[in-house]
């Protein structure tokens, strides 16, 4: 029984070792040009399915993109060199983190523009509750006057 | 009535927005190209490759350049236009026959028409990533100088041929000659 376990447990780690080696990158040659590879194409958009990033689709352009980008690696091109022939071609769109244009104000400073204005009315509405529901006591002037008012409506019930 | 306007302001806002948005394409994606010098290249001609086609030569004409695939299902769709269009002969058109095999590309001409002047065969798609490509079909329009000046971004249809292509052709033919 035990022997037999150890064979299993052999065989499926054989079998992990398999699918470990099928996923490493085709033409990884070189790890260095790899992991630069994998982190610029996650700053880029796949612009045919557009939520996804260069380094997730595999969709045919996503794949010429990433043997151009993978080529001007090893050409000795840097990060912003190869960002900017990408946008010269693609626009700004292939980028995943848009850069601060006015264009792109409303993108980026928008949410803070509504998260301030929902705590400027939030704190206008707790403001404006409180005070309506202050209690203000009765000074000697109202007090006066209730009675007045009081006196001069028991006279009217006794006349 | 007064605390009911500006939620009332708000919300219509809102639904401004979406409702533009409903009608927009999130697919068209405003080229950086236009009114900047078509990438240059020179390619095999997909009839005769031991011929090539460069962009540099078309230097004085106003040109069309169509991205096609023969896997591509909409250029199906946009290809019997193209063949009405080419017989107009309003402007020459130029085929770049995008990451496609030989035998496929010649058989969808074979069976379909060929409206092209010639298609130049891209078949890495090296250059349909210098012109921006990413979908087929896309139409580029260019001038005499070289620069693009229109870039269609799926099939041409008949109502962007007669109110955007036909016009600037003839705009950029007209002013080409004076």
């Amino acid at each position: 029984m035990k022997k037999l376990l150890l064979i299993c447990f052999v065989i499926l780690s054989l079998a992990v070792t398999v699918v470990a080696w099928d996923v490493r990158p085709a033409s990884g040659d070189d790890p260095v040009v790899e992991k630069r590879l994998m982190d610029l194409s996650k700053e880029l958009r796949c612009l045919v399915c557009q939520n996804e990033t260069l380094a997730d689709s595999q969709a045919g352009l996503a794949e010429d993109l990433r043997r151009e980008i993978r080529e001007q690696i090893k050409a000795g091109k840097s990060d912003q060199e190869i960002i900017s022939f990408l946008t010269q071609r693609y626009g700004q769109f292939i980028l995943y983190r848009p850069r601060v244009t006015p264009t792109t104000y409303l993108l980026w400073f928008g949410p803070f523009v509504l998260l301030i204005g929902g705590l400027v009315v939030l704190f206008r509405y707790i403001r404006y509750n409180r005070d309506s529901v202050k209690e203000e006591p009765l000074n000697s002037e109202d007090r006066r006057r209730a009675a007045e008012l009081l006196a001069s409506d028991s006279r009217k019930e006794t006349a | 009535m007064g605390r009911y306007l500006i939620p009332l302001v708000l919300f219509m806002v809102l639904a401004g927005f979406l409702f533009v948005g409903l009608n927009r394409d999130p697919h068209e994606v405003p080229s950086p190209l236009i009114n900047k010098a078509a990438p240059a290249f020179t390619l095999p001609q997909l009839k005769d490759p031991t011929k090539t086609f460069s962009a540099q030569e078309m230097r004085g004409k106003v040109w069309i350049l169509n991205v096609w695939a023969s896997w591509c299902v909409t250029c199906r769709d946009e290809h019997p236009l193209l063949l009405e269009y080419a017989k107009t002969r309003a402007v020459p058109i130029y085929g770049l026959n995008y990451k496609d095999q030989r035998p496929d590309a010649l058989a969808w001409l074979g069976e379909l028409g060929d409206p092209y002047v010639l298609s130049a065969a891209d078949v890495d798609g090296r250059v349909a990533i210098d012109y921006g490509v990413y979908g087929a079909p896309e139409t580029y329009v260019i001038d005499q100088s070289g620069t693009i000046r229109f870039k269609q971004i799926g099939p041409v249809t008949p109502d962007v041929w007669s109110k955007q292509v036909l016009p600037l052709v003839q705009d950029l033919n007209r002013k080409g000659n004076q």
